[in-house]
């Protein structure tokens, strides 16, 4: 009988012990349950997103569906503005007849800009990281050196650009003189015609885009663990081998991260174009988000405005790509195979 | 009139004031209590962001109006600045989220960017403008939306031609030529004796839209018509690009990346002789004079004169309008009324303009009487900018597409296509035409 009695109080824990969550009321559950905890803790972080990335986002997108105007909500009106933008290919295929000329202008333009930019960008912090990266006296300080131009604000240093390409009180143009580049009478027009506008801002961007890769490879040149050099000279490998085969492979993930930064910040730039050259002469230097800013806020069509930054979107995701793909090459390191 | 006891009291404190002070905060405590319209609501304080001073003693004026009206209402005006080119924006974005400054105070057509949210002025204007002698053509033009006031046009800023004397002398004439011809003849006669002429041709929405408009109407050349239909594919606007072009090879190289700023620093350091401004030129130069002979000396030099007559046969001038524009969420709507009427009433608005050294010109008939109009024969030309201008959009409407056509650089571009010799002027007419087209649309 208490046999019994036993093993009906043990089954009756066991139940009990079993059934014990189920009893739990939900608030209880909501307040311990590990995986509800965890969607507690991520919702600050959700809702920060969501209010201030997915819903700016989302309504950019749908302000480019309507024809919406500074102060008056718009109305559907479709692909509108992308037809009138990018072209309605039902009437030819030549996009920058059929398209709005200024557009595919300044899409060509952002593409030089940021392809040109980033390019030099990353050969320059690159030679500059494996420079700095060396033992040399007053290490510290060059290195701090180097971060000036990243420091500065973009606004002051587009300013100080704007005086360095003034046609007429160039100090550039001015060196060139002095030293017989040029004649005395000479004005370099930086600013003025379209090549040397595009060359003049693309300069500025590398001068301030420089030591963003520069001290960020160097940080990754860092990792780089010094036995790995070590062996690497006692097999007699040369500096280019030593570069080639441990510094570029382990850097790649940094280089990755580095690049896709370096591209989505030159592609989506504002500040420099906007103070040195507002887009022009006759926009030749017009990037897609100085433009959308042109229309939307200056010219009041935030609905053509907003399909300019929206049409900015592929080509930003591109870059996320192709640092998600650039990312995966971090297994390297580990001598597993890619994904 | 009746002659009730408050005004009899009002009276008497005006003229109490007046004979106590004389002065401006005198004068304005007078004005509340007897000639004030709008009684401002009980706690009320301003907010009002206007474009930068370009002249300092304008905003030392201007300030000492503010305060005059604070002292005589209660009512704190706070005053924040942006350059003239960020007014606009920051206008749009309060005007589109409905919160921020109670009033604008921006340039051409910025209040029918958002003419439903603009607060209907349309008493005050009647008012000021029966007051002093009526409103000009123009004024009405910008400050009207159908037929209601939205903004109070309170000066304009005349865009003229600012020479060296001795540098058109030298190069051959004896004044500054009225026709286009003889126009483009000076520049190139400016360029043979190494004083070349130059004008903004960057993205500048001041100097730069002045010039290309008038390089455009004055040939006959339009955007749009009456009825804002688009005409700006023309054998007028053809001939406007040509003229354009050859004016452009006169010039200074690099016009073509000007903005407003860049020509005054030019004229000053003496890289151009000829350009298109505002008086501030002259002002600042004269203002230097003192301490720099080399200021003094241009200042001694220099001139403006009217912009020259093309084949149109009309003036075809583009002057700069200021608008000052209450907002409709403001929660203070006659304090906003009350310090618009405080600042066009000519004993505060004279003060005023005159520390603009006739930077700024009025837009009421009464401010042909100001005396500082007669103070400096160069300042004259200033004085009827707000008779001789065209308004944006010329003559089609003033309203939002204007202002959009305006601020897209439309006319501008085109120009700076064919004189940088990007496009033909086939081409650049083309564009023009397919953008403004756009803007125009139904």
């Amino acid at each position: 009988m208490a046999d019994v009695t036993r093993s009906e109080d043990h089954a009756g824990q066991k139940r009990t012990a079993k059934s014990a969550p189920k009893e739990m009321s939900a608030w209880s559950q909501l307040q311990t349950n590990r995986n509800w905890l965890g969607m507690w803790f991520m919702l600050p972080a959700g809702l920060f997103l969501i209010l201030f990335l997915a819903y700016p986002l989302g309504l950019g997108v749908w302000l480019s569906f309507t024809d919406a105007r500074l102060g008056r909500a718009g109305e559907f009106i479709g692909l509108e503005n992308y037809a009138w933008l990018i072209g309605d290919f039902t009437e030819g295929w030549k996009f920058w007849e059929i398209g709005d000329p200024v557009f595919w202008l300044s899409v060509f333009n952002t593409l030089l800009y940021t392809v040109v930019a980033s390019a030099i960008k990353f050969g320059i912090g690159l030679y500059l990281a494996l420079l700095l990266n060396k033992h040399m006296p007053f290490k510290a300080i060059i290195r701090a050196v180097v971060l000036i131009p990243f420091i500065v604000p973009t606004v002051l240093s587009a300013i100080a650009f704007w005086w360095i390409f003034d046609t007429q009180f160039s100090i550039l143009t001015w060196m060139l003189q002095e030293v017989g580049a040029i004649a005395e009478d000479y004005q370099v027009n930086w600013l003025g015609e379209p090549l040397m506008a595009r060359a003049s801002v693309i300069f500025a961007n590398i001068w301030r885009g420089v030591p963003f890769i520069a001290i960020t490879l160097l940080a990754g040149l860092q990792t780089v663990p010094p036995s790995l050099y070590e062996a690497s000279v006692i097999d007699g490998a040369t500096r280019w081998q030593m570069f080639r085969y441990i510094t570029y492979p382990l850097l790649t993930p940094i280089i990755a991260v580095v690049m896709t930064f370096s591209v989505l910040f030159t592609f989506t730039d504002f500040q420099l174009i906007w103070v040195l050259t507002r887009g022009g002469p006759v926009n030749t230097t017009h990037l897609m988000a100085t433009l959308s800013y042109q229309r939307a806020i200056l010219g009041g069509n935030l609905g053509e405005g907003a399909a300019i930054s929206t049409a900015m979107i592929p080509f930003l995701l591109a870059a996320i790509m192709f640092s998600w793909f650039g990312l995966q090459r971090r297994k390297w390191q580990h001598g597993e195979a890619n994904d | 009139m009746s002659f009730t006891r408050r005004r009899f009291l009002g009276t008497s404190a005006m003229a109490g004031a007046m004979i106590a002070g004389g002065d401006l905060l005198g004068r304005s405590r007078a004005w509340a209590a007897t000639e004030m319209k709008w009684t401002p609501e009980d706690g009320a304080s301003l907010q009002l962001l206007r474009w930068k001073r370009f002249v300092q003693s304008e905003e030392d004026a201007f300030l000492k109006l503010v305060a005059a009206f604070t002292d005589a209402t209660g009512v704190q005006v706070e005053v924040l600045n942006e350059s003239l080119d960020d007014v606009q924006p920051k206008a749009s974005v309060a005007a589109n989220v409905g919160s921020g400054p109670d009033m604008f105070w921006g340039l051409y057509s910025l209040p029918h960017l958002f003419p439903e949210k603009c607060m209907d002025v349309s008493d005050v204007c009647d008012h000021i403008g029966s007051k002093y002698g009526g409103w000009a053509p123009s004024a009405e033009t910008y400050g009207k939306s159908g037929d209601s006031w939205i903004a109070v046009p309170v000066a304009y800023n005349a865009n003229l031609i600012n020479y060296r004397k001795s540098a058109i002398e030298e190069a051959g004439f004896s004044e500054m030529p009225g026709d286009t011809e003889g126009f483009l003849e000076l520049c190139k006669a400016l360029q043979g004796i190494g004083k070349p002429a130059g004008m903004a041709l960057g993205h500048a929405s001041g100097d730069g839209n002045a010039w290309v408009h008038w390089a455009l109407w004055s040939h006959g050349g339009y955007l749009v018509d009456e009825n804002d239909q688009v005409i700006i594919n023309s054998p007028e606007t053809e001939a406007a690009l040509n003229y354009a072009k050859a004016l452009f090879d006169s010039w200074i190289p690099g016009t073509a990346s000007w903005n407003d700023a860049f020509n005054n620093k030019a004229f000053l350091a003496e890289e151009v002789w000829l350009t298109n401004n505002g008086v501030s030129i002259y002002a600042a130069a004269k203002r230097q004079a003192g301490e720099d002979a080399k200021m003094a000396e241009i200042a001694e030099d220099m001139d403006h004169a009217f912009w020259p007559i093309g084949p149109s046969s009309t003036p075809a001038e583009f002057h700069i309008c200021y608008p000052l524009l209450g907002m409709s969420y403001t929660p203070y709507p006659n304090a906003v009324k009350a310090f618009m009427q405080f600042m066009m009433e000519v004993e505060n608005y004279e003060p005023w303009c005159e520390g603009a050294v006739a930077y700024l010109s009025h837009p009421y008939k009464a401010g042909d009487d100001f005396a500082f109009w007669d103070a400096d024969p160069k300042l004259v030309a200033a004085k009827p900018a707000a008779w001789r201008t065209s308004t944006a959009g010329h003559l089609g409407s003033v309203g939002e597409r204007a202002a959009a056509a305006l601020a897209d650089f439309i006319v501008l571009d085109m120009l700076a296509n064919v004189c940088t010799g990007r496009q033909t002027p086939e081409g650049a007419m083309k564009l023009a035409e397919r953008q403004a087209k756009r803007l125009y649309r139904a």
